[in-house]
């Protein structure tokens, strides 16, 4: 008797459970960010989700800094995720806090591989200046307009982008 | 310490470039701090870090969920469990785990020990740094009780791998009980002590008192955070202002201070000491029977999906944004380093501050350079 052809296992998303504050959020950003914007909003587990194209970017964090609806005072992360093997694009993530309201939101914005850069946002929160050197450093992000970009973790004559997929896990050559 | 000359616009004044690391006791492991200076007063200054740059985020890629516990153990080394802490309550949360009480309590009660261990170096050190050489004495003296009890529980001093994704790697040891109410007499009798012999000397409120102050604004747009965000007069805390685990359920006070200079992130830390404690003595009273661990497979597969979760680590505001594409290893962790970004506010402290005042600033940040570079 034959066997039936093997079945891909199916991978599981993780739920979505936004609490009060973030059902509250969503309404204000849709208020905020009306058709003249190219934004979504979405979710992540309890965290609301905006993605922007990346030449909106500037625009929307400066709003989002001095919207009072919105308020958000303070940049807790960015980070930059490799999606090249999956869709040839580097995805930014701004992590957004209010102290004040102390709600909570993340900024998406996909860049192309060819090209990655999306402009800075040193002048909104200065506390973006090392977080922006480290992503240009680990994974060749070009932040427009950013003062000083130059190596932070890495030393000047390393060549590559060691946080990419695409960089070598344990053959490189020691220096 | 090397000199050298550094052209500078004005014609008249020659601005003296001053290296100070990497390799300097004062620096807390290695960073290196270029400041030029005019006679006595700092021009400008320029960290450099990524020293011990050990590219830990992406060696988190190629490891299973269970194994990273014991990369984070290194990143903030001198507050091991908190750092252990945030990665499995970032895994927990993308799986929908629930933790046994049990384990949230020993976890609780094992974090704020560590706070107070951490806490307990920065004050000595701080004195090393002021020129005081009896704090340090204290200081570890303390500090090695905590450990003494941490080396019952986990099993080592330092690097425990002790906190578990669902839970915690064992049961307390029995005799738990009666070292924990000796040591927290201790603790309490040994904080009152160190506050005693260092906060209100003379000699040290001259060397901190209205040194390398920020201001709130500064310190918010800089992404400072923990005790020196505190120390501005902003009551920000990660364990009131989004409780995670079970920190509801304590009865504590966020420490502020008024100027944000030296001295006030000093006495902040100082007063975060006597909080811990109640919430330690808190927790013990309440600890309860049970589970330690929730029942999840040794090999852990989160659904696909991405999660930032942030813990009130004793340095700040410790963040782990974590990608799961739904296989046994992590798509992309990515760690918000607290003293990452309280460093940045270095070049702010630094302005207008004497050449003298320059490690005294540093040390009042308490950063640790595993965590800064990764």
């Amino acid at each position: 008797m034959a066997r039936p052809p093997r079945r891909e296992p199916t991978i599981p998303e993780a739920p979505v459970a936004l609490d009060s504050m973030g059902e509250a959020l969503t309404s204000t950003l849709a208020e905020v960010f009306g058709p003249e914007w190219a934004t979504q909003i979405g979710a992540a587990i309890d965290e609301v989700t905006l993605t922007v194209p990346a030449d909106q970017v500037a625009g929307v964090c400066i709003t989002c800094k001095t919207d009072p609806r919105l308020d958000f005072n303070y940049l807790r992360c960015l980070s930059v995720v490799d999606y090249v093997e999956a869709s040839a694009e580097f995805e930014v993530n701004y992590h957004l806090y209010s102290l004040d309201k102390r709600h909570k939101m993340v900024i998406k914005t996909r860049l192309p591989e060819d090209s990655p850069a999306v402009p800075t946002v040193t002048g909104i929160w200065a506390g973006a200046n090392w977080y922006e050197r480290e992503s240009h450093d680990l994974f060749g992000v070009v932040f427009d307009g950013h003062p000083d970009l130059v190596p932070l973790l890495l030393y000047e004559e390393f060549e590559g982008f060691p946080g990419r997929k695409s960089f070598p896990f344990h053959d490189y050559e020691e220096w | 310490m090397q000199l050298q000359e550094q052209p500078t616009q004005q014609a008249d004044a020659i601005d003296l470039m001053v290296n100070m690391g990497p390799q300097h006791p004062s620096t807390h492991g290695v960073f290196r701090l270029v400041i030029w200076v005019d006679g006595e007063k700092i021009v400008r200054s320029e960290p450099h870090i990524g020293y011990l740059h050990r590219g830990s985020e992406k060696l988190c890629e190629g490891e299973q969920y269970s194994q990273i516990i014991t990369l984070f153990d290194r990143l903030d080394y001198v507050g091991n469990l908190n750092c252990e802490l945030a990665i499995c309550m970032a895994t927990e949360k993308l799986m929908g785990i629930e933790v046994p009480e049990r384990a949230e309590y020993i976890r609780v009660i094992l974090c704020e020990l560590n706070r107070i261990a951490s806490h307990m170096l920065f004050y000595g050190v701080y004195g090393l740094d002021a020129g005081a050489m009896t704090p340090i004495l204290y200081g570890f003296r303390e500090r090695e009780r905590v450990q003494a009890l941490f080396e019952a529980v986990t099993g080592a001093r330092m690097m425990h791998n002790y906190i578990r994704i669902g839970g915690v790697n064992e049961d307390l040891p029995d005799d738990f009980q009666p070292r924990m109410d000796t040591l927290l007499d201790q603790l309490e009798r040994g904080i009152e002590e160190c506050d005693d012999l260092l906060s209100q000397n003379e000699m040290f409120l001259a060397r901190t008192k209205g040194i390398g102050a920020i201001s709130a604004e500064e310190a918010i747009d800089l992404g400072v955070t923990g005790p020196a965000l505190r120390a501005c007069g902003v009551p920000e805390d990660v364990r009131i202002s989004e409780p995670y685990s079970i920190y509801d359920r304590f009865d504590f006070g966020i420490p502020v201070g008024t100027y944000g200079d030296c001295w006030d992130r000093y006495y902040v830390r100082v007063e975060e000491m006597r909080q811990s404690l109640s919430i330690v003595r808190q927790a013990m009273k309440q600890l309860p029977e049970g589970e330690i661990a929730a029942n999840v497979r040794r090999i852990a597969r989160p659904p696909k999906g991405e999660v930032y979760l942030r813990t009130e680590s004793p340095r700040g505001d410790f963040g782990v944004f974590l990608v799961s594409d739904g296989s046994d290893m992590p798509y992309r962790v990515k760690v918000r380093a607290p003293s990452f970004c309280n460093l940045q506010a270095l070049q702010a402290m630094l302005r207008d501050a004497y050449i003298a005042d320059a490690v005294i600033v540093l040390g009042s940040i308490d950063i640790i350079l595993g965590e800064v570079d990764r």
